[in-house]
């Protein structure tokens, strides 16, 4: 058995120490940067400030990326619902499919910068002005894959299904589903970095307000108050939420739809 | 207790009760006659796949279909599973089946199992479908069916588990689920290695020859259609050019491919494939 683990372990711990490697020539870089050219803390901070600022805003930190993490996860299981469902609906329905995609994929194209100020003034600075805007951002992705996914089952299922005489429901529920897992969480994986993203989007606008906290509230704020070095760790505490996002997406993905997704690339 | 064809048996129980069961399976099994008349098909090209074929297959034989690559005995073969239309012509079962209740059964070249249902769970699919039987007795019949195919111990594996040949035999025992009158085979076994395909028509031939149900095979296999047929039907450009009786003598087994009559219908099934 360890036989058969190592290889795989080695390959781990390569990947961790490559990742490694690459952190701290960056940081070094980025060290170096601001010694050589003498750079003040309020354009660009050394690693070591933005840690120190971290630490000493770490409370508001820390509630602001909770805020922030909620809304992202809240606003993703939004669009994956939502998502599944635009996609069962049009891969039952040609003409629908052929009506609606174009509005979905418009979803996409009209910058989130736009919508989010029109949607203040319909929602309000709220919590669910938040969630809508992360609900768009991640639709797209979710609904192209599902939809790809719930159309490619192949062409001898497909018939041993007619054979049977299995009907549309039939159909969705022992192959169109199942077949579909592995893209939703394709797709969802591709949203998950998204939801962070809009999140903050939307926090810019919401923000304003005293009746929301997140990290796009603090990052306008430290902004405005020229407080780079919190700024910076803002911005690292909103990638790790994204990282920890997409981690989370997976570990679902890897442990409880192993089934659908583990031997969804191999040829029956 | 589980119905079957009529009968009412036990579900549970070992030995001579299961050997019982299984008997009265094979006694019970039905058969039909497929008729095609002035079978022809037509696509918007003007492509004719099938060219008026009538052809009649007899009641529980086994009849290969054989001929070079797209001279239409996929598409004959997907006419009489009624996966295609014909533009004219007829396809009759006699006596009539229910093909939505699994009366025809359909093995793919490929095996084309599900691949997030395990071996006993692709089995158990057509009787899902059809909605026949408790789901405990889907399993019982499933599993008797890998049993019958060698695969008991791999029933709780998926299809990325098991090797080619054992991935054909899932599909072979999922078409045989529904206790079909028709078994059709679309190429089973081109996809595998020369042992493997010697052992699965043997495995076949076992399985016909205990339920009888009608075959029609589509090969490219001479060897494998004389092993395994009664009749072999030559097919040439959409029409049927010939169709040759096997005088070979059932039951058989490997051994009758060193026989001399094997050699000569060998050699007629040839010639007559080459148009002469």
């Amino acid at each position: 058995m360890t036989e058969v683990l190592a290889p795989r372990r080695r390959e781990v711990l390569v990947s961790i120490s490559l990742v490694t490697s690459v952190a701290c020539v960056v940081l070094g870089v980025w060290e170096f940067i601001v010694w050589k050219f003498d750079l003040p803390k309020a354009l660009l901070p050394t690693p070591g400030q933005c840690w120190d600022a971290a630490v000493s805003e770490r409370v508001a930190l820390f509630r602001a990326t909770i805020s922030t993490g909620f809304a992202a996860f809240s606003g993703l299981l939004v669009a994956v619902a939502v998502g599944y469902g635009l996609a069962v609906i049009f891969s039952q329905s040609r003409s629908l499919r052929l009506a609606l995609f174009p509005y979905v994929i418009l979803l996409q194209t009209v910058p989130i910068v736009a919508i989010a100020p029109l949607l203040i003034v319909w929602s309000g600075y709220t919590f669910r002005t938040v969630l809508i805007v992360t609900a768009i951002v991640c639709l797209f992705p979710i609904v192209n894959s599902v939809t790809g996914g719930l159309l490619s089952t192949k062409q001898d299922t497909n018939d041993l299904f007619r054979l049977y005489g299995a009907g549309r429901w039939k159909r969705l529920l022992h192959l169109q589903i199942p077949s579909s897992v592995n893209h939703l969480m394709l797709g969802t994986k591709t949203s998950s970095g998204l939801a962070v993203i809009g999140a903050i989007v939307a926090e810019f606008f919401v923000g304003n307000s005293t009746s929301y906290d997140g990290l796009g509230t603090l990052m306008t704020g430290w902004a405005n108050l020229l407080k780079t070095d919190a700024l910076v760790s803002a911005v690292f505490a909103s990638a790790m939420l994204g990282v920890l996002l997409f981690g989370t997406v997976h570990l679902i993905s890897a442990v409880f739809l192993q089934r659908w997704t583990k031997f969804a690339t191999t040829a029956g | 207790m589980i119905r079957l064809r009529g009968s009412t048996l036990p579900v549970t129980g070992s030995g001579q009760e299961l050997v019982a069961r299984k008997n009265l399976l094979i006694e019970s099994a039905r058969v039909s006659a497929i008729h095609c008349q002035s079978l022809s098909i037509e696509y918007p090209g003007g492509t004719r796949a099938v060219d008026k074929i009538s052809l009649k297959v007899n009641p529980g034989e086994i009849i290969s279909l054989i001929g070079p690559s797209g001279c239409g005995k996929t598409t004959l073969l997907r006419l009489m599973a009624g996966l295609e239309q014909p533009t004219e012509g007829t396809v009759g079962l006699d006596p009539p089946v229910q093909v939505d209740a699994g009366g025809i059964a359909f093995v793919f070249q490929q095996p084309s199992l599900l691949p997030w249902r395990t071996a006993i769970q692709n089995v158990v699919l057509p009787l899902d479908l059809i909605g026949k039987g408790s789901p405990s007795n889907r399993r019982e019949l499933a599993f008797e069916l890998l049993r019958t195919v060698g695969l008991e111990n791999a029933a709780t594996r998926f299809p990325a588990e098991l090797s080619g040949g054992m991935r054909m035999r899932v599909s072979i025992a999922r078409a045989l689920v529904t206790d079909p009158h028709v078994l059709l085979l679309d190429e089973p076994f081109a996809a595998l290695d020369d042992m493997l395909r010697n052992q699965l028509g043997q495995l076949l031939l076992e399985l016909w020859g205990k339920r009888r149900f009608t075959v029609v095979m589509v090969t490219h296999n001479i060897a494998e259609s004389v092993l395994l047929s009664q009749r072999i039907a030559v097919m040439r450009e959409g029409t049927l050019a010939s169709v040759l009786e096997n005088p070979l003598p059932h039951p058989r087994n490997e051994d009758i491919r060193a026989t001399v009559g094997f050699g000569e219908f060998y050699g007629r099934v040839s010639r007559a494939l080459r148009g002469e």
